[in-house]
């Protein structure tokens, strides 16, 4: 057991926000992506 | 509605939400989602078929998601299910919840945006029907639970098909027909083995209600409509000889498992290798099935 439990939720949370970040990121590349594709498509 | 446990301190581990998600489930859906695309008459451009693909995967997640939300207070009575996020407290049931209505909602307005309203209107209806018909309504009220909750995971060949079309046809309706077919043998071969944990925890799974050799009989006759509709795409002319070839020799070590299975008096789990070795197979037979059916239309293509 972590002795000092606000540290485990610091941690967590710092570790959860920076995938959140890595994940939007990811979508917006995507949607740029999607945006791309779709006007090809529309060509 | 399920009892409220002792809610944890420490907000979730993100391994935990990913747990949510039913990963090892979600692989078979994704499997089948991809093989329904690419079997297609009409090619997707890389991204947007990704795109599809992903939204099938996070909205089987979604699902599952919701349905661990729900199942938290059956979960912990059962060994097999004991240790998920929410019965080993290791997250708060509404982080389960917003979890899973915001990623079912994000999978099925992307879906929309990616590929068209009919695929993502059958998305959306695959993860409700998961969570509403199965979860919510069968599961605990009839030993049909499995029979009619089969269609949820049936969908994902559909789903991926119609992304690419934009219409619903004979082809991906029969696919949906065999994982339909499919998943009553596949479920009742494992509830077999593991019967005493549904009774444990008051599921009238059907060895629990109706005994292990009237579940034998069961699995076998389901075993025939699977084999039945796992050579119609060929019978009908929809595939080629090679998954026509493929079809006959899987469905015939299905049938041939299923009459092991329905030919055991084993009443201890120990005896029940024939089951084991059914819901094993029962498997592999979608998994080459669906790669059947993509290797078949790249060969006649």
């Amino acid at each position: 057991m972590n002795p000092h439990p606000e540290d485990e939720v610091l941690r967590r949370q710092r570790e959860r926000a920076r995938l959140m970040a890595w994940l939007l990121g990811a979508f917006v590349v995507l949607l740029f992506l999607i945006t791309v594709a779709k006007i090809g498509l529309n060509k | 509605m399920t009892p409220s446990i002792a809610q944890p301190v420490l907000p979730a581990d993100w391994r935990d939400l990913v747990a949510l998600t039913k990963p090892r489930v979600m692989s078979l859906v994704v499997f089948t989602g991809l093989c329904g695309l690419l079997a297609a008459p009409v090619q997707l451009p890389p991204v947007l078929a990704f795109t599809a693909i992903l939204c099938i995967a996070l909205g089987a997640g979604a699902a599952g998601a919701l349905n661990q939300w729900y199942e938290a207070d059956l979960d912990a009575k059962m060994r097999r299910t004991a240790n998920r996020p929410l019965p080993a407290r290791r997250m708060d049931r509404q982080t389960a919840l917003h979890f899973g209505v915001g990623l079912g909602a994000f999978s099925v307005v992307l879906m929309d945006l990616a590929t068209n309203h009919l695929a993502a209107l059958l998305l959306a209806i695959s993860i409700l029907f998961y969570v509403l018909i199965y979860t919510v309504w069968l599961k605990r009220r009839t030993a049909q639970n499995i029979v009619i909750g089969g269609a949820a995971g049936a969908f994902p060949p559909l789903i991926g098909w119609v992304a690419a079309t934009g219409q619903v046809d004979l082809m991906p309706t029969l696919l949906f027909a065999i994982i339909f077919l499919w998943t009553p043998p596949h479920f009742w071969a494992l509830s077999l083995f593991v019967r005493s944990d549904y009774a444990n925890a008051n599921v009238p799974m059907l060895p629990v209600v109706a005994g292990i050799q009237n579940t034998r009989l069961q699995i076998l006759l389901y075993s025939i409509t699977v084999a039945v509709a796992g050579i119609a795409p060929y019978a009908l002319g929809l595939t080629g000889l090679v998954y026509g070839a493929s079809a006959v020799v899987l469905n015939a070590v299905f049938l041939f498992l299923a009459v092991a299975v329905f030919a055991n008096r084993a009443e201890e789990v120990s005896g029940m290798k024939p089951e084991r070795r059914l819901f094993a197979f029962s498997i592999l037979y979608l998994f080459a099935l669906f790669s059947a059916v993509v290797i078949d239309h790249w060969v006649i293509a």
